[in-house]
């Protein structure tokens, strides 16, 4: 479960400040499918940084499985993000020069799962994404789609109790999209919390819950 | 930070990023290593090899490997026929030769001088009584005649003589120094040792690196002591070569405790270095290492640049395995690995090239110096130290940038912000 209360968030350039979160509360259950929503500079990515442990927030108070995160000292946060965290990004943030087993790999490997049982695991997490054919492919060879894939199944392949993603289907076509989506609500059926960043009302249906920012405030909660 | 979960993947990474990274890049890098590490090893083992290159040149054609001589205070080694029985019973001796030495003057124009006004052509000398077949076989003393022919046994008022008596190979005036003109084999000389005169011919001339060869006459011995009237067969230097593998300085000591010592000098080769060249060796190395400090300054400022550029170009990768929980430590691991593979690489290299080819090939074609034949002197032990402090040189260089772009904050590294 995920509790942030009076989460503020402010950057400085010179003498300029710019508060990006004005004092956010919400609530995420275990199990949650929450979309993030709102236009351009709302904040919902900074919002999901701050959440997911990413990036330090000007004030407030973060609990994540009770835990307050923001009491960690950095190596901690690591360790946290390492063990209890996934990520999904944009850009699927794939290292270019490992194949996409590789890269599913990463995480189980830094958790010390033995390389065999570490190798079996990724291969699973891909095939469930439809990747079988694709393991020893490097990004450069796979499609946005398929690097997406890829990228969730890294970020689900060490069990995370909460996945991230910040704006997945951003870069995909519509068919690609769509089975990112289909991924994520599998995932949600399977009781993983998701917190998705998204400006497409489409894909904001898949979430259980919609959380409207605006002017780094939350102006409403929708429930689909 | 050097856990065993860190390494191994600090390993995982840097193998994937060695592995797919440019070859070019690589080969470059690690061509530069290996130059470094011939910088480190070469220019140190050359100066030093210039020195080395006489020092054996003196061991080989003169003092071979222990060398037994008159005390200061004493003409001759007393005692010396005793003393020759004990070095022959050495079971480690391979040749020995004995010399008488004296001073002398050998007089050219002797013959065609006409006036007591006019200058005699006289030069100094040391003068040499040897057994040629020993004398050879310890010293190799007949691969320096340049002109004539090596002494024989028998050969009577024949004398071989050093280069840089004769004008011909000294060609120059030097203040208190003369040389002998017109001296060829066949000339006759007239040589003068305590007093006694000696008209000898010369059969041959000698010319060598190692100035007691060239500044030498040398003669049969029986001749050079009736010449002295050393009747008591008292030698005054014993030159010992040792089977290969004999440390000199076991025989040494062994010839002390038959108490030879009391009546001569006892001296490895490297007792018996003049302090001037224990000097040079000293300056030298010390000289050569300040160059390779130059160069152990520039790699590592290489390597540091080039994984400067590598972490910097791979900042938001940096971020992205931070991001998704790899340890920081575990990163900086993977670029101390990457940097230890370049030097590694760059040193087995250099190993192979300088003990596979450079000494071999120098050893068979010194650097012709006017005071010895240049070689390259590269001990195991001195290369595996300099190896070594690539190594911890460049795993720095190559820390020090990956930490500077680890410690960058994690979504700056990945959104790419400043």
């Amino acid at each position: 479960m995920i509790e942030v209360k009076n989460l503020k968030k402010a950057f400085r350039d010179g003498e300029i400040i710019t508060e990006v979160l004005k004092g956010i509360d919400f609530v995420c259950k275990s199990g949650d499918f929450v979309a993030i929503m709102g236009r351009s500079g709302a904040g919902k990515s900074t919002l999901l940084y701050q959440i997911s442990l990413l990036d330090e927030p000007t004030s407030g108070e973060i609990k994540i499985d009770g835990v307050n995160v923001l009491n960690l000292s950095s190596a901690e946060r690591t360790s946290f993000r390492l063990s209890k965290l996934g990520y999904v990004f944009q850009d699927y943030a794939l290292l270019p020069e490992m194949t996409a087993l590789e890269n599913v790999v990463l995480p189980l490997l830094m958790l010390n799962y033995p390389e065999k049982d570490a190798y079996e695991k990724a291969t699973e997490h891909l095939t469930t994404v439809g990747l079988k054919d694709r393991l020893n492919n490097l990004p450069g060879q796979l499609s946005g789609g398929e690097q997406q894939r890829v990228s969730i199944a890294r970020a689900i392949a060490h069990d995370p109790k909460i996945l991230f993603a910040d704006e997945p289907t951003a870069n995909l076509d519509n068919e690609s999209s769509r089975i990112i989506m289909d991924i994520f609500k599998e995932l949600h059926k399977g009781g993983q919390t998701i917190i998705m960043v998204t400006h497409e009302v489409e894909y904001s249906k898949f979430a259980e819950r919609i959380v409207h920012l605006d002017n780094g405030k939350i102006i409403s909660i929708e429930k689909n | 930070m050097f856990s065993s979960l860190n390494i191994r993947m600090g390993l995982f990474l840097a193998r994937r990023q060695i592995r797919r990274s440019s070859p070019w890049t690589t080969v470059l890098i690690i061509f530069v290593m290996f130059f470094t590490f011939l910088n480190l090893v070469v220019v140190t083992g050359i100066l030093v090899g210039l020195l080395q290159g006489a020092i054996d040149a003196v061991r080989t054609h003169y003092t071979s490997d222990v060398i037994i001589s008159s005390l200061n205070n004493k003409t001759y080694i007393e005692n010396s026929p005793e003393i020759i029985n004990i070095v022959k019973s050495l079971p480690q001796l391979e040749y020995m030769s004995a010399r008488y030495l004296e001073g002398g003057t050998l007089e050219a124009n002797y013959k065609t001088r006409t006036s007591e006004k006019e200058k005699p052509n006289i030069a100094a000398a040391s003068i040499y009584g040897i057994n040629p077949v020993a004398e050879n076989n310890v010293t190799n003393l007949s691969k320096f005649i340049v002109e004539g022919e090596y002494l024989v046994p028998g050969d009577y008022d024949q004398v071989l003589i050093g280069s840089y008596l004769t004008k011909k190979y000294m060609d120059f005036d030097y203040p208190g120094f003369s040389a002998l003109e017109n001296i060829e084999p066949g000339t006759k000389i007239r040589m003068a040792v305590n007093g006694v005169e000696r008209e000898v011919t010369v059969k041959g001339i000698v010319k060598s690196k190692v100035d007691q060869l060239s500044l030498g006459v040398f003669m049969i011995d029986s001749q050079l002591r009736n010449m002295i009237g050393r009747n008591d067969y008292n030698v005054d230097e014993i030159a010992i070569k040792l089977e290969s593998g004999t440390d000199p300085s076991m025989i040494r000591d062994l010839l002390k405790r038959n108490g030879i010592d009391k009546v001569a000098k006892v001296q490895t080769y490297i007792d018996a270095q003049p302090k001037m060249i224990k000097d040079m060796i000293d300056t030298f190395s010390l000289l050569a290492n300040m160059l390779s400090s130059i160069g152990l300054v520039v790699a590592s400022i290489t390597i540091f640049i080039v994984i400067f550029i590598n972490a910097i170009t791979r900042r938001k990768f940096i971020g992205i395995l931070k991001g998704i929980g790899i340890n920081e430590a575990a990163i900086e691991i993977s670029y101390i690995l990457q940097s230890f593979f370049y030097a590694l690489c760059g040193s087995v290299i250099g190993v192979v090239v300088l003990y596979g080819f450079l000494q071999p090939w120098m050893a068979a074609h010194p650097i012709d110096f006017s005071f010895s034949d240049g070689i390259l002197v590269a001990p195991i032990s001195g290369t595996m130290l300099r190896v070594g402090l690539l190594m911890v040189t460049t795993i720095i260089a190559g820390f020090i940038p990956a930490r500077l772009v680890v410690r960058k904050n994690t979504l700056d590294s990945i959104l790419g912000r400043n």
